[in-house]
């Protein structure tokens, strides 16, 4: 490449990082400024906006809502996810990639598709909202994440490993025990984390899906139409990102480090790479 | 039954059939592996090798027909409660445990005691050379090292059976080589029966005691290396098994002595009767076969074997102790292999060169039409 070509590069890579980061370093940037009204210049260092958080009960409530949510979507994708992902890798079976193709559908398919169609289901089936119909929208859009990183996980893990476990005396148990799990382990703790994030941040299907109980991204909306409660809810966006960031390097590393186990490139086959 | 060590039956496959949907793996294997033998299945990538290994291993089920090992039949004992132990092709190593730890993986249900474990797996990984090895983690283990702690891994076990598929045919040439002389003295010294799965002839002639060769799910011949070089059962033994040079030819007739052969190119002989196998039909002959090294050049005017015929060089391939000459027939298009051991005071002869070829009656093999 030339000279001039790769300086172009470097440009462009500096003004798209500025365009898709400078709003995020915006939230931590006046979560801690000391003013209530978001403009620069900033005022001064706080951290009242996070204290005013604590003492906020429906705030509160919306958080443990958030958690139940994420949890149960989590761990419900996941078990799905892994049962998917061992049947792609294992067995072959007559549209198989027509099933495959079909569960990784809600990855390309608009959310608010997704969160009407759900709510028309829902109240045609007379079913009333809450909690657990959040959960069952946010398992459709989370399992096909858990399928791609568990596909990758359980490809990487080679039938003979289970066979010679099983050839040593082992039972089918104590394989899956001391063979299949600890080597899936890495992947599965990849997909909660992930899936939990990417529940945790879902604000569409659950505004769409939520009863009475609101869960985080619901309630941080409804405060914005109150400009007094503008700081905190970016002392609230300042924790949720942190974590979101948190929880994805950890899960990206956990698939890595799983890859690695299993002998492959750990670069290769990033979370999104298993579902084409 | 007879005690001696060697003697007794090991494996016993009863008409052994293994079909995949309306595929047949397997028609109808019939076979007896002897207690302390090392014993081979040999034949192209496809025909069954590998089914076979995994019906004794109890991996798969045979669609009917019996296995037995060691006297009991093995209907409906799963591989965990076999006396069988594989050396997969893949090695199957546990990426998550170190050397100490596959090697001591089967022995974990035996509930020794910390010491006893690690006095059992050292004794193994001493077994295989790999003594020291044991913190090892598997990803820093090279092809051989893996192929060592597979063995080590299945041998701690004390198996009446070691399964092995293709179990060096990862590993380069000299690697390769070297293992094999040490995986068969090895097999020797503890007298445990091996079964190696096998596409390379070269490897099962220098490791087996005896040789199955297989072909499209069946077995073609079982034999000793020896008798399988030198008796071929069929046209196709013959030409899976190292170079055989192949002319058409029928019989004629007979004598006291033998059977009279007219061979394209090598004019008519009488064939020894011992040569002739029993059970070959005199009106089936169509072609004989015989060995390069049993075709001679001779380099001087001295009175060579009863038979000789001139040709003409077309080819060499020069291997420093050998060279093998492609020499075309008298009066045909035909061409004929040809080794010859290289010595200090003899020239390799050039392509276009006349050449006299010497052969004796007793090198002709005789076979069959084959479908
Ligand atoms: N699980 C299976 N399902 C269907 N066909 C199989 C299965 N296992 C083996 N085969 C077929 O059986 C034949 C023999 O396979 P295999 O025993 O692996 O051959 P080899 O080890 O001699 O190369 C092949 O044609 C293979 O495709
Ligand atoms: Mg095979």
């Amino acid at each position: 490449m030339t000279r001039l070509s790769s300086n172009w590069l470097a440009v462009y890579a500096i003004i798209y990082m500025i365009f898709l980061y400078a709003p995020v370093v915006l939230l931590p940037l006046f979560a801690f400024n000391d003013a209530t009204i978001i403009a620069l210049p900033l005022s001064g260092f706080t951290t009242a906006w996070f204290e005013q958080l604590w003492g906020n009960q429906t705030l509160r409530t919306a958080a443990i809502n958030s958690l139940i949510v994420a949890i149960s979507s989590a761990v419900i994708a996941t078990l799905l996810g892994a049962f998917a992902a061992r049947a792609a890798a294992r067995y072959s079976f007559p549209g198989k990639t027509g099933i495959i193709g079909l569960i990784m559908l809600p990855l390309v398919l608009p959310e608010i598709i997704v969160a009407v169609a759900l709510l028309v289901a829902l109240s045609q089936l007379g079913l009333s909202l809450a909690l657990w119909t959040v959960v069952v929208g946010h398992v459709l859009i989370c399992t096909p994440f858990a399928v791609a990183i568990l596909s990758s996980a359980f490809r990487g893990l080679d039938r003979e490993l289970e066979e010679a476990s099983f050839d040593l005396g082992e039972s089918r148990w104590g394989t899956f025990r001391r063979v299949t799990f600890p080597l899936v382990l890495p992947g599965v703790i990849s997909s909660l984390l992930i899936c939990f994030t990417i529940s945790l941040d879902e604000f569409i299907i659950a505004f769409f899906l939520t009863g009475t109980d609101v869960t985080l991204p619901v309630y941080i909306w409804s405060q914005l139409r109150f400009p007094a409660r503008l700081p905190s809810v970016m002392a609230l966006g300042t924790i949720l990102l942190v974590l979101s960031i948190l929880f994805l390097v950890l899960g990206e590393w956990m698939r890595r480090r799983a890859a690695r186990r299993q002998g492959q490139d750990a670069a290769a086959g990033g979370a999104m790479t298993g579902v084409a | 039954m007879n005690e001696t060590n060697g003697s007794a039956p090991m494996i016993e496959l009863e008409k052994t059939v293994k079909r995949f949907g309306t595929f047949t793996a397997l028609h109808g294997i019939d076979a007896t592996v002897q207690e302390g033998e090392f014993f081979s299945l040999l034949g192209p990538s496809g025909c069954g090798k590998t089914t076979l290994l995994r019906l004794i291993a109890g991996f798969e089920n045979p669609t009917s027909g019996s296995i037995r090992i060691a006297g009991h039949d093995m209907r409906g004992i799963p591989a965990n409660k076999r006396p069988t132990n594989m050396v997969f092709q893949s090695y199957a190593i546990f990426p998550h445990l170190n050397v100490a730890q596959n090697v001591g993986y089967g022995l974990k249900r035996r509930h020794l005691s910390r010491r006893e474990m690690a006095r059992e797996v050292g004794e193994a990984l001493e077994m295989v050379d790999m003594a020291g090895y044991e913190r090892r983690a598997a990803h820093e283990l090279s092809g051989g090292q893996r192929q060592r702690v597979a063995l080590a891994r299945a041998l701690v076990m004390r198996p009446k059976v070691v399964l092995l598929d293709e179990p060096l045919s990862a590993l380069d040439k000299k690697l390769r080589e070297q293992m094999q002389r040490e995986l068969r003295d090895l097999q020797r010294s503890i007298g445990i029966t091996f079964v190696l799965v096998t596409h390379d002839q070269e490897e099962a002639l220098i490791m087996s005691d005896r040789i199955a060769v297989m072909f499209e799910g069946r077995i073609a011949q079982m034999a000793t290396p020896e008798e399988l070089y030198r008796r071929p059962a069929s046209r196709r033994v013959a030409s899976f098994i190292g170079v055989m040079n192949f002319l058409p030819a029928r019989a004629t007739g007979e004598t006291q002595t033998g059977l009279v052969v007219q061979i394209e190119s090598l004019g008519e002989v009488v064939l020894p009767s011992h040569t002739i196998p029993a059970g070959l039909r005199v009106d089936d002959i169509r072609e004989v076969g015989i060995r390069p090294e049993m075709l001679t050049v001779i380099f001087d005017d001295a009175p060579g074997p009863r038979h000789s015929f001139e040709g003409q060089v077309s080819g060499n391939s020069y291997y420093g102790d050998m060279t093998y000459y492609d020499v075309v027939l008298p009066g045909s298009e035909r061409t004929v292999t040809i080794s010859m051991r290289n010595t200090a005071n003899r020239a390799v002869v050039r392509p276009g060169n006349p050449v006299r070829v010497g052969w004796s009656a007793e090198s002709i093999l005789l076979f069959r039409q084959e479908d």
